[in-house]
């Protein structure tokens, strides 16, 4: 199991954590730390138990076993400490039948804030999120967008020390979900200790986050930077979510070190990764590290260690790059820029060169670590690129 | 005289016998109402708020309470209160205690009742949500009945129309007695009988008026909403 104690201030820690409901284990992870300054994602497919962590550890609800700390500090004290100073977006804010500004208010009334202080915080957060002009509106009037700013508005105007987003983007058109990445990015980060963000989107998680932890089945499958998860992922799954492709199955026919010879349909690749000879693999790879040249043209000398034929059988334009699907064997993706595929007529029914770096195929135990079959609809291959 | 005429005069005019009735009624049923509330809605609201095993019977059995009949309920009470009943030493037979112990008898599932359908609908995150705002379990309570306050309101009014203007209960367990258990519904049975039809007409209009005035301002108290604005 995957853990993360290492280093730095942790703001909130979990320890052996499990949540149960009824018998089964919704989440079971051995430790998770977020710490001072950071904001961390927790990257997960619906049904992980992202949203039930997010209760976890803003200790909303108790775990079945296993501890969360707050700055070190465990039990109800740590709770009410926590309570009053965190705060939490949901998916689907609650709004109590009222204007905007009762209910960003309705954290500092609470907490017992005077009347004019509360009015002053109140009317300096929507400045500064640009909402001002929705202070006396009926909350049942707001739009989604409107709503989610209402709803983060809400929770900083307690300003606190850890907040909690539960998938604050999910629900919202693209253009709204820009525009509260970026306000997430630049007054949410600035003006809290840490964040943790519950998230679905891997486009979102890598863009906003120091850390990820990648949860599946309500465990931790791999926590690190978006940079570790993209250049090691820890198994298919991660691979994919970090826009890997997984079209090659094979078995390792030998073994050096950490470099793998498979046979994959009667072709062998080179690749890297720790599987004993013998086993079934899948082989990950970004469609962007295969470069394609024309099979009529010239072999340049490359120190790439495959080298394989395949045919053209599907062109995806995608904008600025362009997807194309290779008949092997293996089949293959790959990702070039629209120019490379306008010079070098690449296009369906086209015979190319594939080649490809061992380092760029990284073999997996094909029993373990089921890859996703869908990612989202943001699963284009452009994953963690922009 | 035109007996409507007369009546508004008796009702204008500050009749004593009029007056000591309409006292009386209030008192009685709102001191029954006060009772119910304090009992009902706890009941309402902590059921239709929680989830647990035997909420279905529970749920049952407070609806089948809105179907008892005042007039078992007077019954009931008589019987418990009769000399030979099990709370016969108390004396409270043909006194105001009594009424108002069958008329929160009869409002208490009134309020019961629809607290709860009302408190059913309060999605279940909400106190999440709350605690998440920094509640305290008190406060999330008051949050949580925030959003149903017009429901509540109207689970009151429903609980008052109920006893305002029962008979059958009163004049069993109360005895009609003139100038202590006689109130609205029992003096117009009474004047009716006697062929006083102004006085009984008289109360009529008052115990007609009188729902109608609770209902409004019960209403217009639910629709309240403290619009606070926050100056510019």
């Amino acid at each position: 199991m995957t853990a993360d104690t290492a280093g730095g201030e942790a703001l909130i820690s979990a320890r052996g954590l499990r949540k149960d409901y009824g018998s089964k284990p919704v989440i079971d992870l051995e430790a998770l730390e977020l710490r001072h300054g950071e904001l961390l994602a927790v990257l997960g497919p619906n049904g992980a138990g992202k949203s039930t962590l997010l209760r976890l550890l803003s200790m909303l609800e108790k775990p079945t076993s296993g501890r969360v700390l707050y700055r070190g500090e465990s039990g109800s004290g740590a709770e009410a400490k926590l309570r009053a100073s965190s705060a939490v977006v949901f998916q689907r804010p609650h709004f109590w039948r009222d204007t905007v500004a009762y209910n960003i208010g309705l954290g500092l009334r609470l907490r017992g804030v005077r009347r004019g202080e509360t009015d002053q915080r109140v009317r300096r957060v929507c400045d500064d999120l640009g909402i001002s002009d929705l202070l006396l509106s009926n909350v049942v009037s707001l739009s989604g967008g409107e709503a989610q700013r209402v709803a983060l508005a809400r929770a900083l105007v307690v300003e606190p020390d850890v907040l909690f987003l539960d998938e604050p983007t999910a629900n919202l058109d693209s253009e709204a979900r820009l525009d509260l990445r970026t306000d997430l990015e630049n007054i949410a980060r600035r003006r809290t200790s840490g964040v943790l963000l519950i998230t679905h989107d891997r486009n979102e998680a890598f863009h906003l986050a120091d850390r990820i932890a990648v949860l599946r089945d309500g465990r931790l499958v791999q926590v690190g930077s978006p940079a570790d998860l993209y250049e090691d992922p820890a198994d298919p799954y991660v691979a994919r979510m970090t826009g890997a492709e997984l079209t090659i199955s094979g078995h390792v026919m030998a073994a050096e070190g950490r470099t793998l010879t498979v046979d994959a349909d009667g072709v062998s690749l080179s690749v890297v990764g720790r599987v004993e000879v013998g086993e079934a693999v899948k082989v990950a790879y970004r469609p962007e590290d295969l470069i394609l040249t024309p099979a009529d043209g010239a072999l340049e000398e490359s120190s790439t260690r495959n080298l394989l034929s395949a045919e053209i059988t599907q062109r995806k334009d995608l904008g600025g790059l362009v997807r194309l699907r290779l008949a092997g064997p293996p089949e293959l993706v790959a990702l070039v820029t629209r120019n490379a595929a306008e010079e070098l007529g690449l296009d369906a029914g086209v015979h190319v060169r594939v080649r490809a770096k061992a380092t760029a195929l990284h073999a997996y135990p094909a029993a373990g670590g089921s890859a996703p079959s869908a990612a989202g609809p943001d699963d284009d291959g452009a994953a963690a690129s922009d | 005289m035109d007996p409507l005429l007369e009546a508004l005069r008796l009702i204008t005019s500050g009749d004593v016998y009029v007056w000591d009735v309409i006292i009386s009624s209030l008192r009685i049923s709102g001191l029954a109402l006060a009772v119910a509330i304090l009992i009902g809605l706890p009941i309402g609201v902590g059921i239709g708020f929680s989830k647990f095993r035997s909420r279905g019977s529970l749920v049952a059995v407070i609806n089948t309470g809105l179907a008892l009949p005042p007039v078992v309920v007077g019954l009931a009470v008589f019987l418990l209160l009769s000399r030979r009943g099990p709370m016969g030493e108390l004396d409270l037979l043909y006194t105001p205690l009594a009424m108002i112990l069958a008329q929160a008898v009869i409002a208490g599932p009134y309020i019961a009742a629809v607290s709860l359908a009302a408190a059913e609908t309060v999605p279940a995150d909400v106190r999440l949500q709350a605690r998440a705002l920094g509640a305290s379990r008190v406060q999330a309570t008051l949050l949580q009945l925030r959003e149903i306050r017009a429901s509540l309101v109207a689970a009151v009014a429903a609980g008052f129309g109920a006893i305002i203007s029962e008979v059958g209960a009163v004049m069993i367990v109360g005895g009609n007695i003139l100038g202590e258990t006689r109130v609205l519904t029992t003096a117009i049975v009474t004047e009716t009988r006697r062929g006083n039809f102004e006085v009984a007409i008289a109360m009529g209009i008052v115990l007609m008026g009188l729902a109608l005035y609770v209902n409004v301002l019960l209403l217009l108290l639910g629709r309240r909403s403290p619009r606070r604005p926050v100056p510019a």
